[in-house]
């Protein structure tokens, strides 16, 4: 008999705790027998956390797995919902909720949660084990934004920097003096940009700030609602909603065909002080080319050239691109360390063409590049093969967010559904 | 003179039949023309079932505000658009709607009468002379 020594009795007591941390991470959950109702590529496997959340816009998870998911309307007073898995099946067996406000953005970076309403941003102190210090105790660092009902949704994201960006979407389709009404022409220059159309930067440890305490780090963005910090490149990335309408306002131009499929959906990769051009222009994908805008002198020929900033990636039309997420997580193959996930709500104004989106895509990065090309990553959230109209949706994915063990999390709006899509050789 | 009655009688019947019948016709018509004027600048917002989009625009189809007796409201949102965010059966719509005050009265009893009788909507159909009323107070 070989001789015990401490250091190995150490060594297998070391082993066996990490195999019991490995034994609730997403190679020994068991997936839904139907993935959630989701088509996954291969050796992707999903599940539902949770039902009837509320409608979920965007989530968080803490370093200990549990979900902070931010809802748009009260559900019994409370506007965030904390979810936590108890016995490591991957389902929530708790569910408890605070904060008396509705809204969309929330980030965990450090110790602090951040929330934000439709006009302020707060901040909220979390313990060792990830929970909230003191619900009641939130400390408000932003407040006073634009919240005009149309695009009033506040994303938010961090950097490393002690900087927090918060979307302010302009409460308006194309700037013109009578929103989305023929024969209005398109203001010159647009007033709304003072406070709206852009990301703002402001303080993470600063209070009360508003428009005079903060940057407009972009401009020109006429409603992102997913934004994310790229932390391999250290840049802010968005995604946002292009303009409706083509056909309703210029059918002379667009026939309903061309008004389905453009403008682009776009992801831009922002470096301070950049303009991506709304409402003077807009992107066609099918040209790369930015367009003049008819509100300002466009014919659907006129490009523009310079001015301004040029996407990163662009998709087809009306899809509402909600949620953004560079992927870090070392749980899926390698292709799609350091790639975006985004989360496609759906589209609402191609018809009479069949809608598009309600999907979840993936966009592959090579050195810090996208490569050019997209794919949808996870789809069925609708429930329908073809969706006519948006009501028929039962689901639509909004916000993402990855865990600790690098699943990946999506919220949909419409019956809070929380879905864990997990890679399972 | 009992003929008489039964003859009378018998004629304003078949009258009557004959104005349900043209009556019907012209509802009927209003309601084909109401469609062209919905699919050129409703149906964008609104959708093709009626059912809007959740939260940014208002559903036609089973809407209370739409199938209601009061239409002075309804052709006051043609007329006139809609900015504020509005509540319709509890839900909040978000997205402006602009003004279609170059329609033509006919066209307005037209497309509120194709509204309130579509889908499943089964709500009176809309005059020229109640359009005409309400706008002439609106102005």
């Amino acid at each position: 008999m070989k001789k015990v020594t401490p250091i190995s009795v150490f060594a297998c007591l070391f082993i066996s705790v990490l195999l019991s941390a490995i034994s609730t991470s997403a190679q020994n959950i068991k997936p839904d027998a139907d993935n959630a109702g989701l088509t996954l590529p291969t050796g992707f496997a999903a599940l539902k956390v949770a039902d009837n959340v509320g409608r979920t816009r965007h989530i968080a998870v803490n370093k200990q797995g549990a979900i902070y998911a931010k809802l748009e309307r009260l559900d019994n007073g409370k506007g965030i919902v904390v979810l936590k898995d108890t016995d490591g099946d991957g389902r929530a067996e708790t569910k408890t909720s605070f904060a008396n406000y509705i809204g969309t953005g929330i980030a965990i970076k450090g110790n602090y949660l951040y929330a934000a309403s439709n006009k302020e941003v707060f901040k909220y102190a979390l313990n060792e084990n990830g929970d909230i210090v003191d619900e009641n105790a939130a400390a408000t660092i932003v407040t006073g934004l634009i919240d005009k009902g149309q695009h009033n949704s506040k994303s938010i994201t961090l950097d490393n920097a002690g900087n927090i960006y918060v979307n302010i979407g302009a409460p308006s389709n194309a700037c013109q003096e009578k929103d989305r009404t023929k024969g209005s022409m398109g203001m010159m220059p647009c007033p709304i940009l003072d406070s709206a159309g852009g990301i703002w930067q402001f303080k993470v440890d600063q209070f009360n700030q508003s428009y005079a305490n903060g940057v407009r780090y972009a401009t020109g963005l006429r409603n992102v609602v997913g934004l994310d910090w790229n932390n391999q490149l250290n840049q802010l990335f968005v995604t946002q909603h292009g303009r409706d309408m083509l056909n309703n306002l210029y059918p002379e131009i667009y026939d309903t065909t061309l008004s389905a499929e453009l403008p682009s959906e776009t992801m831009y990769a922002i470096n301070k002080g950049d303009n991506a051009g709304w409402p003077y222009v807009y992107y066609d994908h099918s040209k790369g080319k930015k367009m003049m805008a008819p509100e300002y002198g466009g014919d659907g020929k006129k490009t523009v050239e310079d001015k301004f900033i040029n996407p990163a990636m662009a998709f087809p039309a009306h899809m509402a691109p909600n949620g953004l997420l560079f992927y870090t997580g070392n749980q899926f193959p390698a292709r799609y360390k350091n790639g975006a996930f985004i989360a496609f709500h759906g589209s609402w104004n191609r018809s009479p063409l069949p809608q598009e989106g309600y999907y979840v895509v993936f966009v592959p990065y090579e050195n810090g590049k996208p490569t050019g090309k997209w794919e949808v990553f996870a789809n069925g959230f609708s429930g329908k093969t073809v969706v006519k109209n948006p009501r028929d949706a039962q689901h639509r994915p909004c916000g993402l967010a990855e865990g600790p063990d690098g699943s990946l999390y999506v919220s949909d709006d419409v019956k809070g559904t929380i879905y864990r899509i997990m890679y399972q050789k | 003179m009992q003929r008489i009655i039964l003859a009378v009688v018998v004629g304003m019947i078949s009258f009557s039949a004959v104005t349900a019948q043209t009556n019907n016709k012209l509802v009927a018509a209003s309601i084909a023309r109401g469609k062209t004027v919905y699919l050129q600048r409703c149906m964008v917002c609104h959708q093709a079932d009626g059912g809007g989009v959740p939260k940014l625009n208002a559903p036609l189809d089973a809407s209370t505000a739409v199938n209601g007796s009061d239409i002075s409201k309804l052709v006051k949102y043609i007329v006139k658009g809609l900015n504020d965010r509005i509540e319709i059966d509890g839900e909040f719509y978000a997205n402006a709607m602009p003004a279609a005050d170059d329609l033509k009265d006919q066209q307005i009893a037209d497309v509120l009468t194709f509204i309130r009788s579509n889908w499943s909507n089964k709500a009176g159909p809309v005059t020229l002379t109640q359009v005409k009323q309400i706008r002439s107070k609106l102005k």
